[in-house]
């Protein structure tokens, strides 16, 4: 079952209200409004999510893997650049 | 469920449901892309568990289902019409989730004993619908191809619509103005998919009240056989 006429869609599900969109997967439609449809299908008939968008793959870019490096890999040395010196308040969650 | 006029209601409704979900999970496996394959599966679950509900009111589930005789069973003949292209399913999805829709939309405003299931169901239904009204406008204003093959499901189908606003006996509705708000709605969505309403005859001489009386096409019998071979092979086996 190729289907070679129909592109590639990037489904995104928003969990719960309050919380980001995340990447799910990714299908075939022909057009926006069925991509929708079939991704409610394959990603959130047990209650997973609030809401959908999905992306042409096409539309995408994405970083190389021959940039991991200068992409990913900050110096550790510089800790200002970390967050890591707040106490986060009881209760916050999602952070 | 003391009355035998809600049984007979229950029973009508439950294998409208039944058989539509059998047809549709005979895409499992042959579906022309595999997303589709999932929704019509998913649309054969929804139905499935109407079923069910729809069954229990009326005596053993799975009695009912597997150790009925083709007589016995009062579903509509539309829902027992195989499936043939992808174009045929369509037209059946189209006509029959629009008057389900419409059927549980009224029983769901009413007090009687279908309206916690139809409450319930008519979300899943208005989501069957919205998915053969996608899949019509596409393939009637698609190709050529598409266009002529859609054309002719729709009016092959035609001649079973009718069957469906002949009154159930304890389904307490409006049948005539439920035929009306069906019409409406079809044509609009025929209209749009640039697909003509079909002119002829909403049953044949043959087809009148026939499945909600037990009598139902060829087809039905074979659809039966294999939906009941196993357990009447297996009388009572559990996994």
């Amino acid at each position: 079952m190729t289907n070679t006429d129909w592109p590639l869609w990037e489904v995104f599900v928003r969990s719960r209200r309050g919380l980001s969109h995340t990447h799910a997967g990714s299908l075939h439609a022909p057009d926006a409004e069925l991509a929708l449809r079939n991704a409610r299908d394959l990603y959130t008939r047990r209650g997973e999510g609030v809401s959908i968008w999905v992306v042409p793959s096409s539309a995408i870019t994405a970083s190389s893997p021959d940039e991991k490096d200068p992409f990913f890999e900050p110096a550790a040395d510089k800790p200002y650049r970390h967050p890591t010196f707040y106490d986060i308040p009881e209760g916050v969650k999602h952070l | 469920m003391t009355a035998t006029v809600h049984t007979s209601a229950a029973l009508a409704l439950g294998d409208d449901a039944l058989v539509l979900s059998h047809r549709l999970g005979e895409w499992a496996g042959l579906a022309p892309v595999l997303e589709e394959e999932v929704a019509l599966a998913n649309i054969a679950l929804d139905l499935l568990g109407q079923a069910r509900v729809l069954l229990s009111m009326v005596g053993d589930e799975d009695e009912l289902a597997y150790l009925r005789e083709e007589r016995a069973f009062r579903n509509l003949q539309l829902v027992e019409q195989p499936n043939g292209d992808f174009a045929h399913t369509i037209a059946r999805q189209l006509y029959f989730s629009t008057y389900q829709r419409l059927l549980y939309g009224r029983l769901a405003e009413g007090q009687g004993e279908f309206a916690g299931l139809a409450a319930k169901a008519v979300k899943e239904v208005a989501y069957h619908q919205d998915h053969a009204e996608q899949w019509t406008l596409r393939l009637g204003d698609g190709t050529d191809l598409s266009h002529e093959r859609m054309s002719r499901a729709c009016e092959s189908l035609w001649r079973f619509t009718g069957e469906m606003f002949l009154p159930v006996e304890g389904v307490d509705v409006d049948w005539a103005g439920m035929k009306d708000a069906w019409l409406e709605s079809v044509s609009d969505v025929l209209r749009r998919a640039t697909l003509e309403v079909p002119q002829g005859p909403q049953s044949g001489a043959w087809t009148a009240g026939a499945g909600r009386q037990g009598l139902h096409t060829e087809s039905f019998g074979r659809m039966l056989a294999e939906m009941q071979h196993l357990h009447r092979s297996h009388p009572g086996a559990t996994w």
